[in-house]
């Protein structure tokens, strides 16, 4: 029994402790952009949080629109209400959208499926709506470019010779480009200053020259992922009739075989972005091609392309079916002043329990501090989104969590004023208190389940970080009313048991 | 000994007195505007401004840019008081691009600060799918809490009795909640936005969540005071968790008046349908639904509670 107090104890402190660590900690890693396979430079906290997406991991609290303002975008198929929409052409759509919106610069965008046919988008700190859908609703561009003998790096951002998607009939303005672009060294293209027309894309590595495009998503009539002869993931394609012309000319003159094991690289690039830069092995004379990608690619990497590739030639609309812009500063001052709000009010319950329950009370406040230090760790890892709603779902569940210890304590008290002793008071007071503890508790976890799934079906982020927010609530409660309070109160029998005995007052009976 | 349940009768009579002027407002509102409660952007589809001017400004001069644009007819609203310069404005459903030309006429009207305003427009065909999304919601919500008192207090004799007193205390939850916004929707033109839904389930949750606490108590007590009348176990049982009742209650009270008070103006109408509703849940659940129980026990459905016949409770 001493034994198991004192271990219970120190799990207690280390849990408490564990939890501070985390809350005063503020760490952020992103993986560096183009790396495939093992990441080598991640740091070891990151390796730990194994269910963060790999790109990105961190340990800070990520406030949700509300609080920081932004501009949230639910978009939707632009087809005829019982019309099914494909799956792939979903997530194609997505695709070509999340390359958008990082080349914007906005800093943590969330672009994500909602549904069989919708796609939200949360842009903290945009706020100009305008600029965001516009860049958005325009339809995909894939280009095949002539890169010449280099190697353009994944990523990279570039100018063609087709200036922006949405002005030209790609076909056309191709075939009658072609005869130049098929032969001419890229060198001999004339730089151009890089321009600042969009903003926020400092990140980017713009290059200076114009890249002569090839071919178009246009001319793709077919892509699928294949295996090569050493098993090795390959995204092979099929090209429309007019294009397969123009291609085969353009690789029977640059071909490694032609150009004497020179490699000549063909860019694939998706809305001026650089997706990948396979060279050209042979000529293609029936429009038939396979795109390599090393040898140790994986068949996620091969998937991923030929989506992209057949993102870059779908013709999917999006029509903006709802959007909200919140104004910066409003969220702001919604966060000071909520969280101004909660303090107090968390004060207000820690005095009232101090008062109420006494020496119980001051244990109850111990729980409801390692409660509150337990939740915050758990946002910042999971990681949990804050928005207002969730702010107060949180402090809803400081009620539940004192709700626990109350249940607890108002049975202790029963068993004391029926003459029982403390130490058996302790335990009747927790054990009796438990199944009304874990029924109540279960109640508002299925409320819980029933408000994200209601959350997560429109989009309605708000909801949703409700829902989070007070279900992990009631969850660390659940856990901080077994080990905290019941620990603490019985090492506290431990210590001062027999002085205790007739201190009714202090014990608040 | 105090004696709570035997005043039953008195408690379902307070409860049709609150609950009846919001059926009122709800029929009236029904009648006049085509629903009981005034709905949001969320639910009908439209455009929603909160226009927050760094000066004064008139709403002619709101309207007539609005006008400009095919939107002469929209609720045009103060926000606070007049020095407060910060405006509601509910149009239909408008795309992003007219959005943002009307908040650009806007700024050369009166000095508009972007930063505190918000923007929000949604289709109808979404508004639609949110309100379905919702009933689903309320309807899942009961049936799930129906199906789990019934497992909870499945050793208890007419479980199910247990369940449908408890889903009867949340109609009751429910009504007061949906009663004072279509009364405040009339008077102060609150809307029921998405959010109105998270504080009414929550509501629910926590009403639930006292129900249980008493259930859980005679569930307990039942083999305890064997030979007594059920009536009076249940009276006991719920005088024994009144003081955790109405502690944890306070509490609760304690965090909503501080958001209240001192939080952010978005959530304070979420806050007071939370506060109104917990009310309004401890009540419920400790007035409704455990004294629901023993009028069922005592047969007191089939003569309407002693109005149609002299056939009395055994006190």
């Amino acid at each position: 029994m001493r034994d198991r107090t004192y271990g219970w104890l120190i799990f207690v402190v280390v849990i408490a402790v564990a939890a501070i660590l985390v809350d005063t900690a503020n760490l952020d890693y992103q993986r560096p952009t183009g790396l495939t396979g093992e990441d080598r430079a991640q740091p070891v906290w990151a390796k730990l949080l194994f269910w963060q997406a790999p790109e990105r991991r961190t340990v800070k609290i990520a406030q949700g629109l509300d609080l920081q303002g932004g501009l949230q975008v639910l978009l939707e198929a632009d087809v005829p209400a019982n019309t099914q929409v494909a799956s792939e052409d979903m997530d194609a759509a997505l695709q070509v959208i999340r390359n958008r919106i990082d080349a914007l610069g906005v800093t943590e965008p969330l672009v994500q499926r909602s549904g069989d046919r919708r796609i939200v988008l949360e842009l903290p700190g945009v706020s100009d709506p305008d600029l965001a859908i516009s860049t958005v609703r325009q339809q995909a561009f894939l280009e095949f470019v002539d890169a010449g003998y280099t190697d353009i790096p994944e990523g990279t951002k570039i100018r063609t010779t087709i200036s922006t998607a949405s002005e030209v009939t790609p076909t056309e303005s191709v075939t009658s480009t072609l005869p130049v672009t098929a032969t001419s060294p890229l060198t001999a293209t004339s730089p151009v200053t890089s321009g600042g027309t969009l903003s926020g894309t400092e990140t980017l590595t713009e290059s200076q020259t114009i890249y002569n495009t090839v071919i178009t998503g246009k001319d793709l009539a077919s892509v699928r992922v294949t295996r090569g002869q050493l098993n090795e993931p390959e995204v092979a394609f099929q090209l429309k009739p007019t294009a397969t012309e123009i291609f085969g000319t353009f690789t029977a003159a640059n071909n490694e075989g032609v150009l004497g094991g020179r490699r000549y690289y063909l860019c694939i690039v998706l809305d001026k972005i650089v997706v990948s830069c396979p060279s050209i092995k042979s000529a293609i004379p029936d429009g038939q091609g396979v795109i390599t990608l090393g040898g140790n690619a994986t068949t996620e990497q091969a998937a991923t392309l030929a989506l992209q590739l057949r993102s870059g030639s779908l013709p999917i609309a999006l029509r903006v079916a709802e959007s909200r812009a919140i104004g910066p500063t409003l969220g702001q001052d919604s966060v000071r002043r909520s969280i101004t709000a909660g303090i107090i009010g968390v004060l207000v319950v820690l005095v009232f329990m101090l008062v109420y329950y006494r020496l119980p009370g001051v244990l109850a406040d111990l729980a409801l501090i390692t409660f509150a230090l337990v939740s915050l760790a758990l946002y910042k890892l999971i990681p949990v989104t804050l928005t207002l709603p969730g702010i107060a779902g949180f402090l809803l569940s400081t009620g539940m969590a004192v709700d626990a210890n109350v249940l607890i304590f108002e049975r202790m008290k029963e068993e004391l004023r029926a003459g029982r002793s403390l130490a058996a008071a302790v335990e009747a007071g927790f054990d009796r208190a438990w199944t009304a503890i874990r029924d109540s508790n279960l109640s508002t976890l299925i409320t819980c389940v029933i408000l994200f799934w209601f959350g997560s079906n429109f989009g309605a982020s708000m909801v949703k970080g409700f829902a989070i927010t007070l279900f992990l609530g009631v969850l660390i409660s659940m856990f901080t009313a077994i080990t905290v309070t019941h620990t603490l109160l019985r090492a506290l029998m431990r210590g001062f048991g027999e002085k205790l005995r007739n201190q009714h007052w202090l014990m608040g009976v | 000994m105090f004696s709570i349940i035997q005043k039953r009768k008195l408690y379902y009579l307070l409860s049709l007195l609150v609950i009846v002027p919001g059926l009122i407002a709800m029929i009236y509102s029904t009648v006049t505007f085509g629903t009981p409660v005034r709905l949001s952007v969320d639910f009908t589809g439209g455009s929603l401004f909160g226009l927050q001017f760094a000066g004064p400004t008139t709403e002619d001069a709101i309207r007539g840019v609005l006008a400009q644009y095919g939107e002469g007819n929209a609720t045009i609203q103060r926000l606070g008081r007049p020095e407060d310069n910060s405006w509601q404005v509910r149009t239909s459903f408008m795309e992003a691009e007219k959005v943002n030309q009307i908040k650009t006429a806007l700024g050369a009207v009166a000095p508009l600060d972007t930063n505190r305003s918000t923007f929000d427009s949604v289709s109808p065909a979404v508004g639609g799918e949110v309100t379905r999304a919702a009933l689903i919601a309320v309807a899942v919500a009961a049936v799930a809490i129906l199906m789990f008192i019934w497992f909870a207090f499945r050793r208890v004799p007419h479980a199910v009795r247990y369940a449908t007193c408890a889903i009867v205390a949340m109609l009751h939850d429910i009504l007061v909640t949906m009663g004072l916004m279509s009364l405040a929707g009339l008077f102060l033109r609150w809307e029921v936005d998405a959010l109105f839904l998270t504080a009414m389930l929550t509501v629910i949750g926590f009403s639930v969540q006292d129900t249980i606490v008493v259930y859980d108590r005679i569930r307990e007590n039942i083999p305890k005071y064997r030979g007594e009348p059920f009536e009076a176990i249940v009276n006991h049982s719920l005088l024994e968790t009144l003081q955790r009742s109405l502690t944890t209650q306070l509490n609760a009270i304690f965090v909503m008046i501080c958001i209240l008070l001192f939080g952010g103006a978005t959530i304070k109408q979420f806050i007071a349908v939370i506060l109104v509703g917990m009310i309004s849940g401890t009540y419920s659940s400790l007035f409704n639904a455990v004294p629901l129980v023993v009028s069922w026990e005592l047969g007191e459905f089939r003569t309407l509670f002693g109005l149609l016949g002299t056939r009395r409770a055994q006190v």
